[in-house]
């Protein structure tokens, strides 16, 4: 194992990055009291000093205690909506591919359309429409609400080539049923780019989530990554001097998106064995 | 070997490649000797090394694989000492090949006399549009194909004649040797006939030598003067080809010859027992060994020398 | 008595081009039965684009015919219940051309051994569906211990040939349609697997439906043959009559250009244009027959029986009498004073 992350450098720099921020929050979580993260916990606007690493807010905020809360939020909406999305996509897309014909034009059609869409555009226009402020698991869900459209098509092609593959016809005079092939046959084979996939959609749906929060439409309660750059926004932070405040939550995003970046480059390595460099 | 009367001298090559788990030999100390104009075959199944060959006469073999030794002469140049750009200039000049499925390796968006003077102009022959276009029709005239052909693209024209287009690429330039990898291999029976009479006759017009590697021994039978077998890279076999069908030499060509299914009488259907060379695990002394039914102590610990019978034939083996 | 298997009047229309204009015909107005108490071994020889290939995609309901009805002991494919569908596929069975494509890389060969035992209820206990397993390598000249276990890639091709073998006599179907079986396979192990299924037919009365390209051992194996010229019947009937006296003008050249061993090296006349594409109306080889007259380019020519044992397409033949329902296994059944496989009679 240590001997392929060797040759597959980008897969252990991804998990090493993950790893630090895994780290950060458990170790995070068992010594510093995120109650902190809420205002008024702590005197506003320190720049880091021993009693807060990170410093605080304009609002009181002890912004260690925010990182700490807020990055398993913000992963956690990225989680549940990549997973959703990679789920319903990858159910759609096998579906489409196996038993092409109606059923096939239908669903890439819808897909096809809504990808033409600006994605942001409509999580805007939907979370506007939300009443009331969001919380994080509907937040979730309005990222999960797009995120299926990609997934769908570009496991679809997949499951097109492998669909005519000998195996799938021996696997039909054997009597299998359809969805009999498509889980026993066919995912078995797909699992490396499943995998690589769901990673891709994670961090789409990170970003996707960052960004409405940034823009203030995410759950203005909860301390998470994209709400604490909005109220870096909103009171100038960056303009006043504040570097602390914005400096935080901008590595961890850095260290987020780079991880996931790695780790769908060593992924699709493992998926295309043609890309492997030898030892 | 005289030097004088051959066109084409294949001494002791040997051609390996690296493995994880060790260097395996494909090609091991294969020598043979064309004479102009003949047309010579090199029969073998999988693992037998007759591809490797091809590309180790051409240095063409490309890393994990290597030439570890031997040489090759034409006429009375040795390959070997001839600088990367000398040894390029001399491919489909000197040596032409026709590679396996090559009728899939034309270039999908330029049409075929684009392809003709694109292999002209690579080794220095940059003609008019006027003259390229005279020289491609000629060309395809000499193979068989209508000038129309020129102007098509490949996808437009039948596996025959794409075959027969790659023919025409690989005689631009008039080499001394024409080798043919499977040129038929994707072709159904009457196109096949087809293609190879085509090469046979533009061969036999050029004056230039044949190899002809397959493993379709009826169709060596029509086409060759003289016929190599190859098993588990090396040539266990070399005879003028009425010999080898009358009288083999070698237990493997015996039982080749034998498993061939006739088309004048029904007969017992016989294969060849066991299972093909492993490359990486070949067993010691002769590779055969394991499958032949004439197989002596010896032949499982000593490796049989070639054993040159005459100037046509050699035969390795401890009973021939 | 019901044909096991039968295909009426089947033709097949491929679709493709821009909005499916282009249509190409796979194969027209083909007849044919399989009975259950005369197994037999027919071949069906033909190039690349003959129909053979669809033809056995049809038999097997891999694909539906454009017209006509192909029908599992007299029912119509498509109307088959769960169960009559099961039936099928257990007595119609298939081995494929590519040994390398046919196997999930993701599994061991033991998958492919294992799903017909569990899917189609062989054996009762873990114990038993190993023995059957093991058993049914044995008889194709494996062993187990050398087998199982291992990944396709770590097989040869003819290995993985031979499991595919194992794979269809492990359940005993009544049919197997064996789609170019040994054409991806060296030479020398050819011989063995035709050998091994011949063998299944004779200790078993299976029928088997040997699709090839090559003559040499369509000859050698089959009793039956069936040439196909551009998804037409051009020739069927007894190997032996076709073979050495062909009366197709399209088989007299086949056999002609097929290289010989032993023989004086000497193709005869060269065909001028051997791919040029079918005339659009009359016989399909009209444009390349050294004997065409007139006729032949107006209307397509019937099957006509010029023996009981064999039938030929060709105008020439015009005084001999038309095939009824052009159902060329009226010329397929068994050579008469032959002795069906023992087995065949006492399962029929």
């Amino acid at each position: 194992m240590l001997g392929y992350l060797r040759r597959n450098v980008s897969l252990a720099v991804g998990l090493a990055l993950l790893g630090v921020l895994v780290v950060f929050m458990v170790v995070g979580a068992l010594t510093v009291d995120t109650a902190n993260a809420q205002p008024l916990s702590a005197p506003a606007l320190q720049p880091p000093s021993w009693d807060y690493p990170f410093g605080t807010d304009r609002q009181g905020r002890d912004l260690l205690a925010v990182m700490v809360a807020g990055t398993p939020l913000t992963l956690r909406i990225g989680f549940v909506a990549g997973f959703i999305g990679v789920g319903a996509g990858a159910i759609l897309a096998f579906t489409a591919a196996y038993y092409r014909g109606r059923v096939d034009t239908v669903i890439r059609s819808i897909a096809d359309i809504g990808l033409t869409v600006p994605q942001l555009l409509v999580l805007i226009i939907i979370a506007v429409s939300l009443k009331g402020s969001l919380t994080v698991n509907q937040m979730a869900i309005v990222v999960a609400s797009l995120a299926w459209l990609s997934p769908t098509r570009t496991i679809r092609s997949q499951v097109l080539t492998l669909r005519e593959r000998g195996y799938v016809e021996i696997a039909r005079l054997n009597g299998m049923s359809g969805p009999e092939i498509i889980f026993r046959e066919l995912m078995p084979n797909l699992l490396p780019y499943l995998a690589a996939t769901l990673v891709s959609s994670v961090s789409a749906a990170i970003l996707a989530s960052v960004g409405l929060e940034v823009l203030g439409l995410g759950p203005v309660e909860a301390p998470t990554l994209g709400m604490t750059l909005y109220w870096v926004n909103f009171n100038a932070a960056i303009i006043n001097g504040w570097w602390w405040w914005w400096t935080a939550p901008l590595v961890v995003i850095v260290m987020v998106f780079l991880g996931l970046f790695f780790l769908t480059v060593g992924l699709d390595e493992i998926a295309n064995p043609r890309l492997r460099r030898s030892a | 070997m005289n030097a004088g009367d051959r066109i084409l001298r294949v001494e002791r090559l040997r051609v390996s490649y690296d493995h994880p788990l060790g260097p395996v030999r494909a090609v091991g100390e294969v020598s043979f000797a064309l004479r102009p104009r003949e047309r010579f075959g090199l029969a073998g199944e999988s693992g037998s090394g007759k591809s490797t060959m091809a590309l180790a006469i051409l240095r063409m073999i490309k890393p994990p694989g290597r030439i570890d030794g031997g040489d090759v002469w034409l006429e009375d140049i040795p390959l070997s000492g001839l600088t990367d750009e000398a040894m390029r200039r001399l491919r489909l000049a000197g040596i032409a090949m026709v590679p396996q499925g090559s009728m899939n390796s034309l270039n999908p968006v330029a049409r075929i006399r684009e392809q003709i003077r694109d292999a002209l102009a690579d080794h220095g022959e940059r003609l008019s549009r006027r003259a390229g276009e005279l020289r491609a029709r000629a060309l395809l005239a000499q193979v068989g194909l209508p000038p129309e052909v020129a102007d098509r693209y490949p996808h437009e024209l039948s596996g025959g004649m794409k075959q027969r287009a790659c023919i025409a690429i690989a005689i631009c330039l008039r080499p001394k040797v024409i080798i043919a990898d499977e040129p038929t291999s994707a072709l159904d029976v009457v196109v096949q006939r087809q293609v190879m009479e085509t090469l046979g006759r533009v061969q036999a017009e050029l004056g230039a030598a044949v190899i002809l590697i397959g493993h379709d021994m009826g169709l060596m039978a029509q086409f060759v003067d003289r016929l190599g077998i190859m098993y588990a890279g090396r040539l266990v076999e070399v005879a003028p080809i009425v010999d080898i069908i009358t009288a083999p030499r070698h237990p493997y060509t015996r039982l080749l010859i034998e498993s061939l299914p006739s088309l004048e009488r029904k007969g017992e259907l016989r294969g060849i027992p066991g299972l093909a060379p492993v490359l990486r695990e070949l067993p010691p002394g002769c590779a055969f060994h394991p499958r032949c039914p004439m197989a002596q102590p010896r032949c499982g610990t000593e490796r049989p020398a070639v054993r040159e019978i005459g100037e046509d034939a050699s035969v390795a083996c401890h009973l021939a | 008595m019901t044909p096991l298997l039968e295909l009426r009047g089947v033709s097949k229309h491929f679709a493709g081009g821009i909005l499916g204009r282009d249509r190409k015909l796979a194969l027209d107005r083909f007849s044919f039965a399989i009975d259950p108490a005369l197994p037999g071994i027919t071949a069906v020889v033909g190039e690349s684009g003959s129909g053979k290939t669809t033809l056995a995609r049809l038999l097997l309901g891999l694909i539906e015919p454009t017209e006509g009805e192909v029908r599992y002991r007299g029912r119509p494919l498509p109307g088959l219940s769960g169960s009559q569908r099961r039936e099928f596929r257990r007595e119609v069975q298939a081995i494929f051309q590519d040994p390398y494509e046919v196997y999930n890389p993701f599994y061991r060969v033991d998958h492919v051994l294992a799903t017909p035992v569990r899917k189609f209820r062989l054996a009762a206990t873990r114990a038993d569906r190993r023995r059957l397993v093991e058993e049914a390598l044995r008889a194709v000249g494996l062993r187990p211990e050398e087998i199982l276990g291992r990944y396709p890639h770590q097989l040869s091709g003819g290995q993985r040939q031979r499991i595919m073998v194992a794979r269809a006599l492990l359940l005993r179907p009544r049919v197997i349609v064996a789609d170019e079986p040994v054409s991806m396979v060296d030479a020398s192990l050819r011989a063995t697997i035709l050998g091994s299924l011949r063998q299944l037919h004779e200790e078993l009365g299976i029928s088997i439906l040997y699709i090839t390209h090559d003559l040499a051992t369509a000859y050698q194996v089959a009793d039956t043959i069936i040439v196909l010229y551009r998804a037409a019947v051009a020739e069927a009937g007894d190997v032996e009559l076709v073979v050495k006296a062909p009366q197709h003008p399209y088989t007299q050249l086949l056999i002609a250009s097929v290289p010989r061993v032993g023989t004086a090296r000497d193709w005869g006349t060269e065909e001028r244009n051997p791919e040029a594409p079918s005339p659009a109306q009359g016989c399909n080889f009209a444009d390349r027959c050294p004997v065409a007259i007139p006729r032949c380019s107006a209307a397509p020519p019937p099957l006509y029986r010029t023996d009981p044992r064999r039938a030929a397409a060709c105008f020439r033949l015009s005084e001999q009498p038309v095939l009824l329902g052009e159902d060329i296994g009226q010329v397929l059944g068994p050579r008469p004073g032959a002795e069906p496989p023992v087995a065949a009679v006492l399962s029929a």
